[in-house]
């Protein structure tokens, strides 16, 4: 949890990700952003994070974030 | 038979809704795509089988998927063979797809280019051109085949195994020409409801065509007479004339294709089909990349979607994103291999629109704007911070707006013009001869509109403001006519058409008028 606020803070620290659950359909962040994050999150988890995972739902709060991490981690 | 023509609306649409009706609900399905493929064949009509072999390849490139899922499932085949097999079904199905768009819609342009280099170089080399026929909407149709084949290859979707369902996808008769480009995982179950066409249905279908005839007739129709007389006689003006018909083409465009898009959602919707919106009030943006988020949405979502993560998501941007982030540091090590992803991105979208390098300068031109304002973006904050800037302030939205609009202008331009040169030599003229005064020495009311043309086009597009400004704030202006009472729900019916028949650019005087996003 920590390690995904640090790695979200640095893409955009002015942004509630705890409380947020919009972050895609609100375009709190876009495509380029996800990129930089995909990027990081892969090198912290050690997961691979394909196109078909690059779904708003998986993306709108750091809930749905940490659910994809763990469902990555478990395949 | 254009969308917005009587022909269209007033007998193929009503003989459609007829049979729809009526034939038993489970085969209504069918009459939508018996519809389709006439529609399709009043445009095209040999070039049908083109759309066959398209829908034929996308079914089997499913169904095989499918059958290689089943094996390695059942522990026939191991996973290297099973990766082996899906890579190259999809491969085939993507060179097969492109090559037949490749030959019917840029064949031309890269065997003059070929020709012309190898000239350059003093060994010619004569690649005949061909006199082909585009077979219409083969822009749109190819990329939701390739969209369809590629979702079952991810896993999102299942194969279809109805070929007549996967046929209706294709060839969908209200978005074959223009789009709205979708999904099959949006529309499968939709357009095979075969709901009933209900009293509710039918009026919002209907406020929303009468809506889209507005923008096309009473304003894009008119701004065209402007827009072909500056286009076609540029080296006759300079200044600001070129700056008004930039607009007058920008605007032209947008309630052109919009106007068209309207229509479209309409008559799905009549047979309760939704489809995607296509734009979301562009004007408002205030960034290129917004602006790109809301404008032609469905296509910005095809590439994001199969261009843009396939290739910032391969293993050689990833790895390119680690060195290049280790060099440059963390932001503009990851905007190298986004570069590379928005420069593929981009290269297609200008290719898309045809084969001309003025599309293909258009393409690099946002590329070129969308990298700047990312490489800019750090030394923008600090300068900003430094200078005590509110960058939520109005002040500073303004400042974008207009800084964005004059953006989209010039690349309308090029977009226009009829080639990559003839926009230079626009762009540089309106340097050229600047003076204010053509605003008020008559030299406006003499570039294809008169004075009462500009009124009713100022007013129309004030009217489209407010109705994009109620949009922006969440009000849904289609919802709100519906909740009138009858009789001035009437009244706002028959005001606009009306309004269409009486200030609409048509009959003697006006030319044919064309929609423009069908010729990509």
């Amino acid at each position: 949890m920590e390690k995904l606020l640090e790695i979200l803070n640095e893409i955009d620290d002015e942004i509630d990700y705890e409380n947020e659950e919009g972050l895609i359909d609100d375009a709190l962040l876009d495509s380029l952003s996800i990129i930089s994050l995909v990027a990081q999150i892969e090198n912290e988890f050690d997961i691979e994070i394909s196109p078909v995972d690059l779904v708003p739902d998986n993306f709108n709060s750091m809930k749905r974030m940490i659910e994809m991490i763990k469902r990555l981690q478990e395949d | 038979m254009s969308y917005i023509s009587f022909e269209y609306l007033l007998i193929f649409l009503p003989m459609v809704i007829l049979l729809y009706t009526i034939v038993a609900r489970k085969y209504r399905y069918l009459i939508l795509l018996l519809a389709s493929y006439i529609f399709f064949m009043i445009y095209s009509d040999n070039l049908v089988i083109v759309l066959l072999i398209t829908t034929l390849s996308i079914y089997l490139s499913g169904r095989l998927l499918e059958k290689n899922q089943i094996e390695y499932k059942n522990k026939t085949i191991d996973k290297t063979a099973y990766q082996k097999k899906r890579k190259k079904i999809v491969t085939i199905l993507i060179i097969a797809n492109l090559a037949i768009i490749g030959l019917f819609k840029y064949y031309n342009f890269f065997s003059l280019n070929i020709n012309r280099g190898f000239s350059f170089i003093g060994s010619p080399l004569n690649l005949a051109s061909l006199n082909l026929v585009m077979p219409i909407g083969i822009s749109f149709y190819t990329m939701q085949g390739i969209s369809y084949v590629i979702d079952v290859y991810r896993g999102k979707i299942k194969a279809e195994h109805n070929f007549l369902k996967l046929a209706l996808f294709q060839s969908f008769f209200p978005t074959i020409v223009e789009g709205p480009i979708v999904a099959y995982s949006d529309m499968e179950k939709k357009l095979s409801q075969n709901h009933d066409i209900t009293y509710n249905n039918l009026c919002f279908g209907i406020q929303r065509i009468v809506w889209g005839i507005f923008k096309n007739m009473v304003i894009a129709d008119r701004l065209n007479m402007l827009v072909r007389t500056v286009f076609n006689n540029y080296n006759n003006y300079s200044g600001i004339v070129i700056i008004v018909a930039a607009i007058a083409y920008t605007f032209q465009l947008y309630m052109n294709f919009y106007g068209t898009i309207d229509v479209s959602i309409g008559v799905a919707k009549i047979f309760d089909i939704e489809l995607t919106e296509n734009f979301k009030q562009p004007f408002f943006s205030k960034t290129t990349l917004e602006f790109w988020q809301r404008w032609h949405i469905t296509l910005g979502t095809w590439f994001k979607e199969y261009v843009f993560y396939s290739v910032s998501l391969s293993k050689f941007s990833k790895n390119l994103n680690k060195k290049m982030k280790n060099r440059f540091g963390k932001y503009y090590g990851s905007l190298i291999p986004v570069g590379i992803a928005l420069l593929a991105v981009w290269l297609c979208n200008g290719l898309w629109h045809g084969a001309k390098w003025s599309y293909i300068f258009f393409g690099l031109y946002y590329f070129g704007l969308i990298m700047l304002g990312k490489i800019c973006e750090p030394i923008v904050s600090k300068v900003t911070t430094l200078l005590k800037i509110d960058r939520k302030s109005r002040f500073y939205s303004c400042f974008q707006s207009v800084k964005l609009l004059i953006i989209v202008f010039i690349g309308e331009l090029f977009f226009r013009a009829d080639s990559f040169l003839v926009g230079v030599k626009m762009f540089l003229s309106i340097f050229r001869g600047f003076s204010f005064k053509v605003i008020y020495d008559g030299t406006l009311l003499n570039i294809g509109l008169e004075r009462e043309d500009f009124v009713v086009v100022i007013l129309a597009l004030l009217l489209v403001l407010w109705v994009s400004y109620k949009n922006e704030k969440g009000y849904d202006l289609y919802l709100g006519i519906s909740n009138l009472k009858l009789p001035y729900r009437w009244f706002i019916y028959y005001g606009m058409i009306l309004v269409i028949v009486i200030f609409g650019a048509y009959g003697v005087g006006y030319l044919t008028p064309e929609l423009i996003y069908a010729g990509f």
